[in-house]
């Protein structure tokens, strides 16, 4: 098993395009760090507007924590794309240049063989995410420093203290991880019925964009199917930066203010990989592979 | 008829002395209250603040209060983000009465906190003074504000109230609460980029709570050891 793993890994890694996402991840955050770096006092003047009428807030707002959080919630929309251009190749891209009829020739079994790629894409999504960690936290903290976090929710506003907030993106990397396995996961099972990558491919962001366009829209038609959508939990790793307050109003440190819906999130994208992954073994073993 | 001219005029003599020596009296313990307040030239403070605003969840953190006469004051919070009333607030007794740019008023006793305190409003004489009244609520016997009420043209109107302790001497208190209004909070989604919505129906009811607190309480006080200008500088 670790062979076929090492070898689905170094196929992965040999495609020109599998480095595309890395560029195009290091590309997105330099710019926003740029543009934080440049006029980061003119941005934070400006989501802080509403409150600037009645509040002075002092400090250092835009810090690096502050910034990682920025560019996860911009980026974490957009990774995707990136996960399902390696996943979604996976088969398809065997069968597209016909080298899977050879591959399931060899004596290994087709579990294993699927397995296998599951696992390497799974370890291309891994390093991807730790990509984005090392640029958007580690370099953000060395550019713009570090001090509380100070994040503007849709009803509130939360004060993370600086000690209490490092756990917090440890827990959301973690959580990021779950739901771009669960992305690459489908894109892995789509693989399985194409003998090209772009319709995989396609159809992984297509799936993708429409769940999360319901999720998003606050209408109530949609909101009784949300729960049903993977992409609804996939940015519970928010939940991460919001506190619980005591009797005295004030915020506790270590807390989460629903770490209920964390943890029931994070089992029903384990619930989605495994759904998937394991579908994709049973179609396999069943699949007359001609291509 | 000439009667009863006399007595009125006895009367109005009466009460015209009666305001002229309440006003001599408030005037005198407003200078005693100054007077106690003018020892302090400058000081440092150490404490907590504690920010109670209903739509901001904020830590309890450990802050330091510089001030030094007549009204420079600056508040850090020893790490981290501190968030205060707008307006320069200056939680500071002593820099409203370092000046003597106000007409005073006598406005009767109070109870504040079981204490009977009298009621003195001051009228600022500068036009241009971002402050149109402040109503102090002073403890006569011990010469301490325990209330003061102000209204601004900038910022609305704020209460503080103070509770004295180990340097009452220098009427410096050991606790003080700062109450303002707050408007109504909510974000456009397109800021936070937070496009579900969590709060239950109780907790944006709570949210709605208009009046915010900031309470400090004070640790230590070092006291006219001076201070260097630079502090008061962003």
């Amino acid at each position: 098993m670790f062979t076929l793993l090492r070898i689905e890994i170094y196929k992965i890694f040999s495609k020109p395009r599998t480095y595309l996402a890395f560029a195009a991840i290091t590309a997105l955050i330099l710019i926003v760090q740029l543009g934080l770096k440049v006029d980061g006092n003119e941005y934070a003047a400006f989501v802080l507007a509403d409150l600037s009428n009645t509040l002075q807030i002092d400090g250092k707002i835009i810090n690096g924590y502050f910034v990682c959080y920025v560019v996860l919630q911009l980026l974490l929309v957009h990774v995707p794309l990136l996960i399902a251009l390696i996943a979604a190749d996976m088969i398809s891209g065997e069968a597209n240049m016909g080298t899977l009829r050879l591959l399931v020739t060899k004596p290994v079994s087709r579990s294993g063989l699927l397995i296998a790629k599951f696992l390497a894409s799974a370890v291309y999504t891994i390093i991807l995410l730790i990509w984005i960690a090392v640029l958007a936290l580690f370099v953000s903290m060395y550019i713009f420093g570090t001090d509380d976090m100070f994040l503007l929710k849709n009803n509130y506003a939360v004060q993370i203290e600086k000690a209490d907030i490092f756990w917090r993106y440890a827990g959301a990397f973690f959580f990021a991880t779950l739901a771009m396995l669960t992305v690459a996961a489908l894109g892995f099972f789509l693989s399985q019925f194409a003998d090209n990558s772009i319709g995989p491919i396609v159809a992984t962001m297509s799936i993708i964009i429409v769940f999360t366009i319901l999720s998003t829209m606050s209408i109530p038609i949609f909101n009784i199917i949300k729960p049903y959508l993977f992409t609804t939990h996939m940015v519970a790793w928010k939940e991460f930066f919001d506190v619980k307050l005591n009797a005295d109003n004030e915020t506790i440190a270590g807390s989460l203010q629903r770490g209920d819906k964390i943890i029931k999130s994070a089992a029903i994208l384990v619930l989605h990989i495994v759904l998937f992954v394991g579908a994709s073994i049973w179609v396999f073993k069943k699949k007359d592979v001609l291509s | 008829m000439k009667k009863y001219c006399s007595i009125l005029l006895t009367l109005f003599t009466f009460h015209v002395s009666s305001f002229t020596s309440k006003a001599q009296d408030i005037n005198q313990l407003v200078e005693q209250v100054k007077s106690k307040l003018n020892v302090v030239n400058d000081y440092i403070a150490e404490g907590k603040m504690k920010t109670d605003i209903a739509f901001i969840k904020a830590p309890v953190g450990k802050i330091r209060i510089y001030f030094k006469k007549p009204d420079k004051f600056k508040l850090k919070r020893e790490t981290g983000i501190s968030i205060l009333p707008k307006g320069g607030v200056t939680m500071n007794i002593g820099s409203l009465m370092t000046t003597n740019d106000f007409t005073i008023i006598p406005a009767g006793d109070m109870l504040v906190n079981g204490i009977k305190t009298k009621v003195v409003k001051l009228l600022p004489l500068n036009e241009n003074s971002d402050i149109i009244l402040t109503t102090l609520y002073i403890d006569e016997a011990n010469r301490l504000v325990k209330k003061a009420t102000t209204t601004t043209k900038e910022n609305g109107t704020y209460d503080i109230e103070m509770t004295y302790g180990k340097f009452s001497q220098y009427g410096l208190p050991d606790k003080l609460i700062f109450s303002f209004n707050t408007k109504n909070y909510k974000m456009p989604k397109g800021v936070t980029l937070e496009f579900e919505d969590n709060a239950t129906p109780e907790e944006k009811a709570n949210m709605k709570n208009k009046k915010g607190k900031v309470e400090i309480t004070y640790s230590n006080y070092i006291i006219n050891k001076g201070i260097d200008d630079a502090v008061f500088k962003n």
